[in-house]
């Protein structure tokens, strides 16, 4: 008979064992989701400005915070336990001899700041030119020339959108120091707007935190299920149309502009659910075209096809491994749809989620080696939440939402960090897209207007 | 010294203003000054009213004609007054002769305030322009048809739903019993619109993935054409669309509206 106590202890250790597991797994997306224990420790200091740049200067800071906050790589040290005196400039700090000042490096790598890496500089207006003289110092070195690590000067508009640009960069820059796969200035999410049942939705899209949010399509049907080919250039997605024929079928076009790009469908009752491979050359997509749903390939303008399946399981939502072109997953059911693995000619099938519930949206992280995807484990049918798994040990697995309405659609963004998910908060609402970091903190909502679903991320 | 020469030049500046008001009054003046008004109008409006007549005192009529127009059109203001040296209306028309008349053409309905000020008093009036409602849209459409009804109005009234099972593309017993009297109706149809097509959707209660729930509503709209052929009728009038979990009937969480909901349902096609 086993004790209250035993099970207690046996029920922390396998939480704790879970944990292990998960946190070796995380360290797989390369280095990013670590206890805070393990992070770069990051002062940043409030850069000030000189004359004009001043009244500029608040929306610099603001921004570079957000960004290096956003990253998730760093421990952000407290501003209320600076020094008085902050560096503005590499000069500034020469003063080893007079610590407690704010000008020698152990003050900031000593208590109570206890950084390891310092970020400082100023901003001015030159000839009508806003520049950031940036610097990033590790101040745990013994002298200022070995502790510097970045010192850049960055110029654009003496206006906000020149200042964030100029914030972005730096924030980049110094992202990129420490192994990051870059901030993520340079994507893009595109997602579906449309009211539910309305039988219309277009495609829209915004910047990586929400910002600038514009309709791309004027196609006059119901889209769904986007995809964004590798380098950003084209997105497929499936189309019902508003006049004509309107059976579902696979409809392109040029994600910057949103002009279409043709497509040849196949003479089916349903084509749908496409994905690029990493080289955007080729297509794989679901058909109805020979009698019921089975995955094809095809180049990417539809042109020479071919049945990969015969599965009569209802395969669909291929996704193809980004760095092993001969490895996808996708999903299929009869009696219950589960995400199962295979190679581009359609052999090697093998379910990789353990069968429970309903598991659908597989989405590859971008170095390869997670998927992430909806799964109802633990709630209703349809009740679903967003989880992580490695693809070589597909058994253990992350939760990463929880009692918090239906979670759905989730896709990496390009820095392998951030997840874009789409969120139907409870029966009465409309989805949303929300961002958080691949280990489920820092939950952010992008949209609030309307009814917004299947997010994708693409870079720019 | 300092504090006296500003104030002095504060004098000056005061001075000038009050020289150029008076200059501008006399101009403004000059241009308004209509000595004689028109007499007023025969009738009246129910919606202008002179709110002073007075001998001496300002008299003000506002007119709008018409008074009630439809969104897009226009009505014309006319008005005159007597007695009165500052003439305004309201809502952006600003200062106006003694006598006039402007078109407007307000989105909204508008009242227009008159306000004549002259040296023994203030007269008002004003007029409403209404913004009639639309007129009420045609009715349906009457198209030629056989004395049964139009295509549409037969494809609604006289097709059954086929219902099927969670997660399941098989033809049920009930399912079984609607498509045979579907595909006697469908060939009936058929008969008297001999051109037309009629789609087969397919559709999902809202478990289960979206996209998945495409491919089951396409195995569902084909399982229900299949059956239909089998019973004789012609495969290429049957054209199958899925709508996986898109167009519910009905939004409930429960068994009973999940059932409505996985179904395959007919629709006009062209």
């Amino acid at each position: 008979m086993m004790t209250k106590t035993k099970r207690l202890l046996i029920s922390i250790t396998a939480t704790a064992a879970l944990a292990a597991a998960v946190l070796y797994a995380q360290v797989d997306f390369k280095n990013i989701i670590v206890s805070s224990g393990g992070k770069p420790a990051l002062a940043v200091v409030d850069f000030r400005g000189t004359g004009a740049a001043q009244s500029l200067m608040s929306v610099f800071n603001t921004m570079l915070n957000a960004d290096l906050q956003a990253s998730a790589l760093f421990d952000m040290r407290s501003k209320s336990l600076f020094p008085a005196n902050n560096p503005q400039q590499a000069s500034d700090l020469t003063r080893p001899e007079k610590p407690g000042e704010g000008y020698a490096l152990q003050d900031w790598s000593g208590p109570p700041v206890s950084a390891s890496h310092l970020v400082f500089g100023y901003g001015a207006v030159v000839n009508g030119v806003f520049v950031v003289y940036g610097n990033l110092y590790d101040v745990r070195q013994s002298s200022p020339e070995a502790a510097k690590l970045l010192n850049q000067s960055y110029p654009d508009n003496p206006d906000v959108a020149g200042v964030t640009r100029v914030a972005h960069k730096f924030a980049a820059d110094i992202i990129q120091r420490f192994g990051g796969a870059g901030s993520l200035l340079n994507s893009r999410i595109y997602f579906t707007r449309g009211a539910a049942g309305s039988g219309h939705s277009e495609i829209w899209v915004m910047d990586w935190d929400g910002n600038n949010q514009k309709q791309l399509t004027h196609l006059n049907g119901l889209i769904e299920y986007p995809a964004i080919s590798p380098d950003g250039s084209r997105l497929a997605f499936t189309f019902w149309p508003a006049s004509g024929d309107p059976r579902p079928q696979i409809g392109m076009v040029n994600s910057q502009t949103g002009q279409k790009i043709p497509f040849y469908n196949q003479a089916a009752s349903l084509n749908s659910s496409a994905a690029f491979t990493p080289d955007g050359a080729k297509i794989f997509y679901s058909s109805s075209a020979s009698g019921q749903p089975e995955i094809f390939s095809a180049k990417v303008d539809g042109r020479d096809f071919t049945p990969i399946t015969f599965t009569k399981g209802n395969p669909t939502e291929p996704k193809v491994n980004p760095k092993n072109p001969d490895l996808l997953l996708f999903v299929q059911g009869f009696p219950n749809e589960q995400v199962y693995r295979m190679n581009a000619e359609g052999a090697g099938i093998e379910r990789v989620t353990n069968g429970e519930g309903e598991a659908s949206n597989p989405s590859w992280s971008p170095d390869g080696q997670n998927f992430a995807y909806a799964w109802t484990r633990g709630y209703a049918t349809g009740g679903f939440n967003i989880f992580v798994s490695n693809i070589a040990t597909p058994d253990k697995y992350t939760q990463l939402t929880s009692n918090a309405g239906k979670n759905e659609n989730p896709v990496w963004g390009p820095d392998a960090t951030h997840i874009v998910f789409m969120r139907t908060p409870s029966r009465s609402s409309s989805a949303q897209i929300f961002t958080m970091l691949a280990n489920g903190t820092q939950i952010t909502q992008l949209t609030k207007d309307g009814n917004n679903r299947y997010p994708v991320w693409g870079v720019k | 010294m300092t504090t006296t020469s500003f104030r002095n030049r504060r004098l000056m500046w005061t001075g000038s203003a009050l020289l150029a008001l008076a200059l501008l009054g006399a101009g403004c003046g000059k241009k308004r000054n209509i000595p004689a008004p028109p007499p007023p109008p025969p009738g009246g409006s129910a919606s202008t009213a002179p709110t002073s007549t007075a001998p001496g005192a300002p008299t003000a009529i506002l007119n709008a004609e018409p008074t009630s127009i439809q969104i897009g059109q226009s009505a014309v203001l006319i008005w005159t007054t007597t007695n009165a040296s500052e003439i305004t209306i309201s809502n952006g028309i600003g200062t106006v002769s003694a006598t006039g008349r402007q078109t407007v053409s307000p989105s909204e309905t508008t009242t227009y305030n008159l306000t004549a000020i002259g040296s023994n008093g203030t007269a008002t009036a004003r007029a409403t322009v209404t913004i009639a409602p639309p007129p009420p849209p045609p009715g349906p459409e009457v198209r030629p048809s056989n004395s049964a009804g139009t295509f549409e109005s037969r494809v609604q009234s006289e097709l059954k739903d086929a219902y099927f099972d969670y997660d399941a593309v098989t033809i049920r017993e009930d399912a079984h019993a609607a498509l045979l009297a579907d595909a006697d109706a469908l060939k009936r149809i058929f008969m008297d619109f001999p051109n037309a097509t009629i789609n087969v959707e397919g559709h999902c209660d809202e478990r289960g993935s979206a996209e998945y729930n495409l491919g089951l509503g396409d195995r569902r709209a084909s399982a229900a054409k299949d059956f239909l052929v089998q019973l004789g009728v012609p495969a290429a009038k049957l054209r199958t669309i899925s709508y996986g979990k898109e167009r519910p009937q009905c939004t409930e969480a429960d068994e009973t509206c999940y059932q409505k909901n996985r179904r395959a349902h007919f629709s006009a096609g062209q």
